[in-house]
């Protein structure tokens, strides 16, 4: 696409996406999704397990080859721009024995700031340090990371994430196996970097605090189904086209309503937490 | 003196050098749940070797290099392949593919050494530290006399040269090479460039591999790949700390391992001397079950929290 053609909203979006298809073994994971990220939102994707939708990720951010499909960032291919972009991955994805400690992952995120012949100063030392300060925690920076517990651990990852000071973090299930207070302290992290003007992109699996949390999404499986406002996209017909009519007509009606707060937490204790 | 420097200075340090080397890149086979690749490549040094003999008909050391650097990237392709169709783990197709392939060559060895050519199944496993004999090393003069440095078995600056290009890789990619053992995905999203940093890695190993299989045998190179670092990681939770750890097990084996093949036979009053590198590798092990029930950093401690 020559960059003449390019819409308004693709060049100020931090990540747009058209047509990105990706394939393990000629089996289409993701099939040719389109999605512009609103700049300074905070957007969720969704779908069902296996709806490709970290694979999706993975490909905008350049981790895994698509297929088909074109990046955007700002405007410009992904492969100029990939400092605009930090990445949180799953807390499962690595091994957490690793000799490190809490203050030498947060490190891993000053990377494209050291050239080799270079060893860390005390001013890229105090930036990793105010990362920790606003996750909160600071008093664990010399401490080995396999002695954290699961909420600590994310924290650490989204403080890596921070460092980079990236206009987009895209974040792949940042809620997975933390607990209430740990998701609340996370969530008002990222509350803080919207305030700032950045763009937030979740993969989230809790449908019942989709619409506490974020202000778009995207639902997908495979294929893009919807994507928009909350309000406009995140509806009953939605969902049923996402999860295949897998989903019960009372839990619909309790997610896509404005719910009172004590249903939420009623649904919050039954939902399946990965 | 004149005895040790001409007898046992030249394959002490070749013998220091590898173990150093290979102990080095072991640390970060070790991290990646890769040791096993160390030890596929240097078994297929062997059908490597074989084959470049069978092909060109000499023991040139460049064509047994270049025979195993050949059997080492075929190996590698094979490990990749049997991984994706076979959809097995990356240990499981290593396993696979370095038996399956030296037992091809100690077959070609077996029909070929009919021929009477010197290249032998031993030879290949213990290497012949024993004959790197530095003729001219006759007393302390020899270290500063030109002539005599020129006498020196060529495997010892093959080895010193393959060492530096270890070290200098370690220090100039230190921080890919961490980000990309750590977390790949993440190395990937910062343009670490994974991928390259894997195949880099793999390739010293291999280089490393067969300059020491040529000067030592594939006992010490597999022992070193493996042994040192694991020991090291239980030492410590730094990965700074258990580098340096490794570093100093590494030339621990390699001298006590040398000195007692010399002498312990000696001291138990037999008339006859032990492998070196055999000896090497034995303490490299003992070395790691000292580590595995003395080590301070035994318990894996991320296991009791994650879920």
């Amino acid at each position: 696409m020559p960059d003449s053609l390019l819409g308004k909203a693709v060049i100020a979006s931090p990540l747009a996406l058209q047509g990105v298809t990706v394939s393990y073994d000629h089996r289409p994971v993701v099939h040719s999704v389109d999605f512009v990220t609103p700049p300074g939102s905070m957007s969720a994707i969704i779908g069902p397990n296996g709806a490709g939708k970290s694979t999706l990720l993975k490909a905008a951010l350049g981790i895994t080859r698509r297929l088909s499909g074109e990046v955007r960032v700002f405007g410009r291919p992904l492969e100029q721009e990939t400092r605009h972009l930090a990445f949180v991955p799953q807390r499962s994805s690595i091994d957490w024995d690793f000799p490190a400690r809490v203050i030498d992952v947060v490190g891993m995120g000053l990377y494209r700031d050291l050239r080799w012949w270079q060893f860390g100063s005390r001013k890229l030392r105090r930036r990793a340090m105010e990362s920790l300060v606003r996750v909160g925690m600071e008093g664990f920076a010399e401490r080995q990371i396999g002695q954290l517990s699961g909420g600590q651990q994310q924290r650490v990852f989204l403080a890596r994430a921070l460092v980079q000071e990236a206009d987009l973090t895209i974040l792949d299930e940042p809620f997975a196996g933390v607990d209430a207070a740990t998701e609340a302290a996370i969530i008002q992290v990222l509350k803080s970097l919207r305030d700032e003007g950045r763009t937030l992109l979740c993969v989230h699996h809790d449908l019942a605090t989709v619409r506490e949390y974020f202000d778009h999404v995207l639902l997908m499986n495979v294929r893009r189904v919807a994507a928009g406002p909350v309000d406009e996209a995140f509806t009953e017909d939605n969902l049923q086209a996402t999860y295949g009519g897998r989903l019960s007509p009372v839990q619909l009606a309790r997610l896509v309503e404005p719910t009172p707060a004590g249903w939420q937490a009623e649904w919050q204790e039954g939902t399946e937490r990965r | 003196m004149n005895e040790f420097m001409v007898f046992s200075l030249v394959p002490l340090a070749v013998s220091i050098i590898i173990s150093m080397t290979c102990a080095l890149l072991g640390n970060f086979l070790v991290l990646r749940r890769q040791s096993l690749i160390g030890d596929a490549i240097s078994h297929v040094a062997l059908p490597g070797i074989v084959v470049s003999f069978l092909i060109t008909g000499t023991l040139a050391s460049f064509a047994m290099m270049l025979g195993a650097g050949v059997a080492a990237l075929v190996t590698v392709a094979l490990i990749e392949l049997i991984r994706r169709l076979g959809r097995v783990e990356g240990s499981a197709a290593m396993g696979v593919v370095f038996t399956s392939l030296f037992a091809v060559g100690v077959l070609l060895l077996e029909w070929h050494g009919a021929a009477g050519v010197h290249l032998d199944v031993e030879h290949a496993l213990y290497g012949n530290l024993e004959s790197l004999i530095w003729f001219e090393g006759v007393g302390l003069g020899a270290l500063v006399d030109p002539a005599a440095l020129a006498e020196l078995p060529p495997q010892l600056g093959r080895v010193a040269w393959v060492a530096l290009a270890v070290v200098a890789f370690v220090i100039v990619m230190r921080r890919p090479l961490v980000l990309s053992t750590f977390d790949p995905d993440f190395a990937a999203s910062m343009r670490a460039r994974p991928a390259l940093v894997d195949l880099l890695l793999v390739t010293l190993v291999a280089v490393a591999a067969i300059a020491a299989f040529e000067a030592v045998g594939s006992i010490i190179v597999i022992a070193m790949f493996i042994c040192p670092a694991a020991a090291a990681r239980l030492m410590t939770n730094r990965l700074g700390a258990q580098i340096a750890w490794s570093q100093c097990f590494a030339l621990l084996a390699a001298v006590s391992g040398y000195l007692l093949a010399g002498e312990a036979p000696l001291w138990l009053g037999f008339e006859v001397s032990l492998s070196a590198a055999g000896m090497i590798a034995t303490v490299a092990g003992l070395i790691l079950l000292a580590a595995c029930l003395f080590g301070p950093c035994r318990a894996r401690t991320g296991a009791a929290h994650n879920g």
